[in-house]
């Protein structure tokens, strides 16, 4: 990509703009990945995830709900069912499968809504101080004083389950810590020399805050909502373990769990297996997210 | 002919307040106290002082980068001290600031072409296209080309990163710059070719130029005039071939009496001062400089030096005041 930057500054710098949009940048990335055999696993994980999380219906062998008494708690490796079946006798794979989409969808709205609220807040809060300063950041404490699944769960049980209000109720205790994380960088930022040069140079108010602060958050954003998002997917699975969140009989890992736990002696299968689904889509994230933490940094694009 | 001012600081004071505890009174840090002077038209005026004297400080507060506690800052005749940030921002392309770090006044996101159009662009000078033109002259005036456009600041070397600050802060044309210690954090052969770069800069665009820094033979290379400062507070001021010559103010001659001798032979008389600057917090009574002055008088130890002219010098001593002479 260097040489075609150097062919091209040499013809005409206006055609460099190009540079920023198009095929470079993504074909950078991917080069990036290669390189990186972490990142790589988290991205394939993701990719799986995706895939599993939109096309679940299509690629699940039975139908999640599908219950076969005559073939309930059948071992891994059993005749059709890869996983085993539970103890109604449907199949482990196929509420697995299924039960992607559910992790995928709460985790990653989660993660939206708590950060956009959050990076929002914090921001305001850091840049302009003052009373507005004090009212978000006691609000981040009052919220902060309860422990998080405590409150997760208490929202929860006040606004009713399904997936909208499992989202809702992780972003509302979950905003917080973006807030927190938001203020101290930009608390950092503005006193930054680059940040008073913008001043120096006249830059309206708003544009400091979107042109060089929020960009600058990019990297500390993206790393917490990486592993945001694996413990909101977390949370969702404890909810549901506990009776609230996802209600049987819809697949959700954390459902599964919960009514695998009875069997934990006579059949392990139950809970083994949403448990790794759990633990690897969360380490995979992790591992896409630092990833990504170390591509967004300029300094390093150079290596 | 007259020199027209385009900067009279009036009476400038900056206080940062420290909360100590709840129930103790806050403390004071006087970091600029009642410093006055004025900049002319086309010349540069410097601003020399050990660290924490408030140098920088007043560069900023000028600027309108830190807010001061009062005083008066006339701009082009015009008071500039309490403008909303707004109507300031419109001021800003007529006044404009070198930074010390050139590894932090860049942002690291952002590439050469986005830096040195942004200040063209903020304030609505040029079409788009015209802008690029104009960041890709400026690149080749300090030296830098057009083969520098699309890179990050961090592939720059200080020197490179300084021209480049020095190149943002030139776009707009601007009638002041502030140069707050612009080569000190360069090596010594590069501190000399920032140094022609913005001599010639000045003589191109007509620059004013207040020019903070702590290295007195640059000061007196770059300068036309010089305000001293120590505690927070400006000793002296004269032009500089004078102040150099024959230094009024006790401060003045022991900080130019430590500029290392330019060759083995050459005599010099070393003032050397006893003891530390004592704290900002905490300032001596009477003349901030008297526990260490070797002229110190009774009356220093109680009283406030009055600002008196001496010749072409404007000294705040007691040792100049008519009545002790």
């Amino acid at each position: 990509m260097n040489q075609t930057t150097v062919t091209e500054s040499n013809v005409n710098p206006q055609l460099l703009k190009k540079r920023k949009a198009g095929s470079g940048k993504a074909g950078f990335y991917l080069r990036q990945l290669k390189k990186s055999p972490s990142g790589m696993a988290g991205f394939v994980i993701i990719l799986i995830v995706l895939f599993l999380g939109i096309f679940g219906s299509w690629v699940a062998p039975y139908d999640p709900n599908l219950a076969e008494l005559s073939k309930k708690l059948l071992p891994p490796m059993s005749e059709g069912h890869l996983l085993g079946t539970d103890q109604l006798g449907r199949d482990i794979l196929s509420r697995l499968i299924h039960g992607t989409s559910v992790s995928l969808i709460i985790g990653s709205c989660a993660v939206v809504v708590a950060g956009a609220v959050g990076t929002t807040l914090g921001v305001i809060a850091g840049y302009f101080r003052g009373w507005v300063d004090t009212i978000i950041m006691r609000l981040v404490d009052v919220v902060l004083s309860f422990p998080f699944i405590l409150l997760v769960l208490v929202i929860n049980a006040v606004i009713g389950t399904g997936l909208k209000n499992i989202i809702l109720s992780l972003a509302i205790a979950g905003w917080v810590i973006y807030a927190r994380v938001v203020r101290s960088e930009v608390l950092a930022l503005r006193e930054k020399e680059f940040i008073v040069s913008c001043v120096a140079t006249g830059v309206p108010r708003w544009e400091i805050i979107l042109k060089h602060i929020v960009p600058n958050l990019f990297t500390p954003i993206i790393v917490l909502s990486s592993l945001q998002i694996a413990t909101y997917i977390i949370a969702e699975a404890s909810i549901s373990f506990l009776g609230f969140g996802v209600q049987p009989p819809q697949p959700a890992w954390g459902n599964m769990l919960s009514e695998g736990k009875d069997y934990i002696f006579s059949a392990w299968w139950l809970i083994t297996f949403p448990g790794i689904a759990i633990v690897v889509t969360a380490l995979g994230v992790n591992l896409f997210g630092d990833w990504l933490r170390d591509v967004l940094d300029p300094e390093l694009k150079g290596n | 002919m007259l020199p027209e001012p385009l900067l009279e600081i009036k009476q400038l004071k900056k206080y940062y307040e420290i909360k100590k505890g709840w129930f103790q009174p806050m403390q004071q840090v006087r970091a600029v106290d009642d410093v006055t002077f004025t900049v002319y038209k086309g010349e540069t005026f410097g601003l020399v002082g050990e660290s924490g004297c408030g140098k920088s400080t007043t560069g900023r507060a000028i600027l309108r980068l830190q807010e001061h506690t009062s005083g008066e800052i006339r701009f082009a005749g015009r008071d500039i001290s309490g403008l909303p940030y707004t109507e300031m921002r419109q001021l800003r392309r007529k006044m404009q600031m070198v930074f010390q770090d050139p590894y932090a006044s860049l942002n690291p996101k952002k590439t050469i072409l986005q830096i040195l159009t942004e200040p063209l662009r903020v304030h609505g000078l040029y079409a788009p296209e015209e802008r690029v033109q104009k960041a890709i002259e400026m690149l080749e005036i300090v030296g830098l080309s057009e083969y520098h456009l699309h890179s990050y600041p961090h592939e720059f070397s200080g020197g490179q990163r300084q021209r480049i600050g020095i190149a943002r802060a030139v776009i707009l044309q601007p009638e002041l710059i502030i140069a707050d210690e612009p080569v000190s954090a360069l090596d010594v052969s590069i501190q000399s070719q920032v140094i022609n770069l913005l001599l010639q800069l000045q003589r191109d665009f007509h620059l004013t130029y207040i020019f903070i820094s702590h290295d007195l033979g640059v000061v007196r290379h770059m300068t036309d005039r010089v305000g001293v400062m120590y505690l927070g507070k400006l000793v002296e001021q004269a032009k500089t071939e004078e102040l150099f010559r024959s230094p009024k103010h006790p401060y003045t001659r022991a900080l130019l009496s430590a500029v290392p001798i330019r060759h083995p032979d050459e005599k010099k008389e070393r003032v050397v001062l006893k003891g530390d600057v004592p704290s900002p917090l905490n300032p001596p009574e009477g003349c901030h400089f008297h526990p260490r002055c070797p002229d110190c008088m009774q009356i220093c130890k109680t009283e406030k030096p009055p600002v008196v002219e001496v010749g072409d010098h404007v000294v705040a001593c007691h040792l100049y005041a008519t009545e002790n002479r």
